[in-house]
């Protein structure tokens, strides 16, 4: 029982760094500077500092478009943009929002800062195989986005690019092939980012970091990374096909040559599906360690959330003809019901998360906030796409916009997680506490914004408006939901310049310290930020709360797979 | 390593019967495919950790009583500064722009790739920089 | 003058809240007793066949629970935040797990799942469904309009864009429907029907109606196809069994049939009376 206590053992010593060398742009002792030390850095902090800069610009791009569309979508027959750019910019806005912004920040992000710190590592198992994700997601971003600069514009056959539309006679020029090249380069920064993942918490964590003790950020990672190995090779795949198809003469797609276009759907979703449980999983993780640290309690039923997770993973690889429930050959009743089960394994969550928050003592800083309004959007866009696993309901919301507020929904609920684990974490990675009072603006501007969003969106996709449709002049009456539609996100953009001025305004103004919110994670025990190698001093770890057991000796957990020679009593408070 | 090879193999296992189930159920070839592709992937890695697990020590990572001195001393080799992902990198950018602007670009697309692919096995194997 | 003794904060408060509570609940169990306990709509409509009733009903219920349940997390969660705010700096209770209630939220939703499915499996059977029909219509996409057959007889109608053309079909039986694509995958939605089922290129999708009203229904392209993708409008007319018989007389003049038929080509043609010229007040964009 003692050994919480002795002393935190010293680390073995960084080895020696190598000769000095004389060469322009290096600095003797410390390895290069400036410029060259970005490009050449290994270090996982840096490496996610990279992404969380660079996915956050993705988002403000992509949020751009969004304005536009909601723009052209102000008037029944509006003229704003051709019907040419319009489907470019949906394309694009999906494209840059799905492959660019929430991928990349779910597991490139947060996680490459995060995971090696909570399990106890020095840093990610293969530090130059991560460094080479950013690479190639950074040149994939450009090569995505260069479409716009291209004769024929960037690709507009939508972010799924259903053949036989993005084949070369439909969509020819350079932006459906750019499109095709930057998510190759983004699939594999994806891959290897999953690789890393699965190495790293496998093999690099610390003495006593048993599974069952690992945070259940990290744990949300591991199943995210298994998810990354098993999807990504499918679409990296399906987009070779359909480069073949477009240029080597292959009818892989087309009907003319004996192809099936339903195969491109099979493979995309496939890939598609897991996709989204790819996104999602990391931010559940986020809102789980920051809804136990602000309720200043354990995780609860920590062994059904890693249940959870792995059952969503597991049957998210069975439903992705649930997209194409309207192709009139898929299995309805395997996907249908196979659909409808995942949202027990999310119920599970949910309550878990309740659970967690009762009886605790709740503190409302912004992190929690964000995570709060997470668990509630989440509610409302997890209970729509019940509808839409039923067949019979999706044939009449299908490519209405009653899916694309579902999906906005969820989404939102995400950024909603995400900007919780920015106002989380950010202290950890940059030792400086953001402005609680912006962070809590941005919180109100960003959560009823996302509701007066997406409500109009689901009364507009019953009354039969469809998605990717520049105009409606049949309907004129659907402009007064369009609107409000357009108001909530113009209060979504709003809240990002708040949170754009708020890392402006709190610069190096609030030092945090190594644990401002008395959180109970491994991550929280090293300073902030944390030095190279991430820990001079490692405590005892004897549950999945080593830094709260160290500080909180007599409020201790009881501990999961605890030593069977030692005994510890679930204390009386 | 028994808890991670559990996981792998109890995920295999739901995609082999998922695969079975759905297969014969629908006939349907593109997602049986996937489906058992799945399996095999699971399979892969779990069934190695599962053989690894019975005949190797138990690691302070997964004894849970374990020590922090435990863990002392070496752990792995984490090169510090390194010019190769970022040529990888940008060798794979010209690879893919070749597949959109042209052959050609794959003279510094592949010449790129070669050159960092054996400069970062030297530098691995020279123990790379801190 | 001496600010009066208040009651004890938490007894004022509970107070309150099982007022609002109560209030909160006992408003909208009102508005389902005074709707004279009609199930609301939640947005859906009966519409015009047989299928799109039996469609409409299964959404109800789904909306039903799906408002229950959401109401009751809601409460929940509402309940945890307000209940547990922090008022002190002691450390709570640190309970990681409640075996019995893990449980029975697992199973319960199992449950509720495996309802739901049961429901839709009906619905689905029926929508579904083909028997056989004395009507049957081709349904042909093509980018970017509608062509409309009638096997067996003369009967053809084409248009493409904003011509809107006009599919005419019998109330009171089964019409069959056979819908395919001549180019890329396009969308046959019709709102009032509640359904849309993609067209294929290659592949014959089947399905039948069974309108049961006479009356005219949009329809439009659901599935993106192109650049005038979102102007792929046509109508569905539902008319009397006699109406439509004498609708399909009205081709029986072979030579107008067949002209019409060379006419209509299913490759788009550029006019100006599809896409109105830049400067027309019908602003369509570029």
């Amino acid at each position: 029982m003692t050994d919480l206590l002795d002393p935190p053992v010293q680390l073995p010593p960084v080895p020696p760094a190598h000769e000095a060398i004389e060469e322009h742009g290096h600095d003797a002792h410390h390895g290069p500077t400036g410029i060259l030390k970005w490009l050449t850095t290994t270090d996982h902090k840096v490496i996610g500092l990279s992404y969380t800069v660079t996915s956050v610009i993705m988002l403000v791009i992509g949020g751009a478009f969004a304005e536009i569309i909601r723009a052209q979508l102000s008037t029944p027959n509006g003229s704003l943009v051709s019907f040419a750019q319009y489907n470019e910019l949906f394309t694009m806005h999906g494209s840059v929002m799905i492959y660019l912004f929430a991928g990349p920040f779910a597991f490139g992000a947060l996680a490459n800062i995060m995971v090696p710190i909570q399990i106890g590592a020095p840093d990610m198992a293969f530090p130059r195989l991560n460094a080479l994700s950013y690479w190639l997601y950074l040149t994939g971003s450009i090569t995505l986005l260069s479409g716009f600069f291209t004769a024929g514009g960037a690709a507009n056959f939508g972010w799924v690019a259903y053949a036989p539309l993005s084949n070369s006679i439909n969509t020819p020029g350079a932006g459906a092939d750019l499109w095709i090249g930057g998510l190759l380069l983004t699939g594999f920064s994806a891959i290897f980012t999953g690789v890393n993942l699965v190495a790293t918490i496998f093999y690099l964590r610390a003495p006593g970091m048993t599974m069952f003790r690992m945070p259940i950020f990290t744990w949300n990672m591991l199943v995210t990374a298994i998810l990354i190995l098993l999807a990504f090779p499918v679409l990296t795949a399906g987009l070779v096909m359909l480069y073949c198809d477009r240029h080597f003469g292959t009818h892989i797609f087309s009907v003319q040559g004996g192809g099936v276009p339903v195969l491109w759907q099979h493979i995309f979703w496939f890939w598609g599906h897991p996709e989204v449980y790819i996104l999602a999983l990391p931010f559940f993780g986020m809102a789980t360690e920051i809804i136990a640290v602000f309720s200043r309690k354990p995780v609860f039923g920590y062994k059904g959330m890693v249940f959870a997770t792995l059952s969503i993973a597991a049957l998210s690889l069975g439903v992705w003809a649930h997209h194409m429930f309207t192709t009139g050959v898929v299995l309805l009743p395997f996907f249908s019901i196979m659909s409808l089960l995942i949202a027990v394994p999310t119920g599970i969550k949910i309550f878990n998360w309740i659970g967690t928050m009762w009886r605790g003592e709740i503190w409302f800083s912004t992190a929690m906030l964000m995570a709060i309004g997470f668990l509630v959007t989440f509610l409302i866009g997890g209970l729509t796409g019940i509808y839409l696993a039923s067949p019979p309901l999706d044939f009449f919301t299908h490519d209405t916009y009653f899916v694309v507020a579902h999906f906005h929904s969820v989404v939102m609920a995400l950024v909603l997680a995400g900007m919780g684990g920015l106002y989380y974490w950010g202290p950890k990675i940059t030792g400086y506490l953001l402005n609680e009072r912006i962070g809590k603006l941005q919180f109100w501007f960003l959560f009823i914004g996302s509701q007066v969003f997406t409500f109009p969106l689901y009364i507009l996709g019953l009354e039969g408006m469809p998605r990717r449709v520049a105009v409606y002049p049949h309907d004129p009456q659907w402009k007064f939901l369009n609107d409000l539609s357009t108001f909530g996100a113009v209060l979504i953009g709003v809240s990002t310049i708040l949170f754009v001025v708020n890392v402006a305004v709190s610069w190096k103004r609030y030092p945090a310290g190594d644990n401002p919110w008395d959180a109970q994670t491994l991550e929280w025990f090293t300073t902030s930020p944390p030095p190279h190698h991430n820990f001079y001093r490692l405590p005892q770890i004897r549950s999945e709360r080593p830094t709260w057991d160290f500080h909180h000796p007599e409020h201790r957990s009881v501990g999961h797979g605890a030593h069977p020679d030692e005994h510890h009593e679930v204390p009386a408070s | 390593m028994r808890v991670e090879a559990k996981i792998l193999l109890g995920l295999g296992l739901f995609f082999g019967l998922m695969c079975a189930v759905y297969w014969n159920w629908s006939l349907e070839n593109a997602g049986g495919v996937m489906m058992f592709a799945g399996m095999l992937l699971c399979f892969l890695p779990g069934g190695y950790y599962y053989w690894w697990s019975r005949r190797m020590r138990a690691r302070p990572e997964d004894d849970p009583g374990a020590t922090q001195a435990q863990g002392a001393g070496f752990v792995g080799t984490f090169p510090g500064t390194s010019i190769w992902p970022f040529t990888l990198g940008m060798g794979a950018f010209f690879v893919v722009l070749a597949l959109v602007f042209g052959i050609w670009f794959l003279v510094p697309g592949l010449g790129l790739v070669v050159w960092a692919l054996l400069g970062g096995t030297a530098e691995g194997r020279r123990g790379g920089k801190y | 003058m001496q600010t009066p003794a208040l009651p004890p904060q938490g007894a004022t408060v509970r107070a309150r809240r099982w007022r609002r509570l109560r209030r909160a609940v006992a408003l909208p169990l009102a508005a389902l007793a005074l709707s004279g306990c009609t199930v609301p709509s939640f947005g859906a409509s009966a519409g015009a066949t047989s299928s799109s009733k039996s469609v409409y009903h299964l959404w109800q219920w789904f909306s039903i629970l799906a408002v229950i349940i959401g109401a009751f997390v809601c409460l929940l969660i509402l309940y945890a935040v307000l209940r547990y705010r922090r008022k002190g700096d002691n450390i709570p209770k640190q309970s990681q797990y409640h075996i019995p209630l893990e449980l029975a939220y697992t199973i319960v939703p199992i449950l509720i799942v495996f309802g739901l499915f049961a429901a839709t499996l009906v619905v689905e059977n029926k929508e579904t469904a083909n028997p056989p029909t004395n009507v049957t219509i081709n349904v042909n996409a093509f980018q970017w309009g509608w062509k409309f057959t009638y096997p067996g007889t003369n009967a053809f109608v084409y248009g493409q864009t904003t011509q809107d053309p006009v599919m005419v079909m019998p109330e009171g039986e089964n019409v069959h429907f056979n819908l395919t694509s001549s180019d890329v995958i396009h969308g046959f939605y019709v709102h009032d029907f509640n359904f849309s089922r993609y067209a294929l290129p290659g592949v014959t999708n089947e399905f039948t109606f069974y309108a049961d009203k006479t009356g005219e229904h949009f329809g439009q392209c659901t599935q993106l196809c192109g650049l005038y993708h979102g102007l792929m409008f046509f109508r569905v007319k539902v008319v009397s069994q006699s109406q439509y018989a004498a609708w399909i007389a009205t081709f029986n003049n072979p030579a107008d049939a067949a002209a019409a038929k060379a006419a209509a080509k299913t490759t788009y043609q550029q006019t100006s009376a599809i896409v109105p010229a830049k400067g027309s007040t019908t602003k369509f964009g570029r």
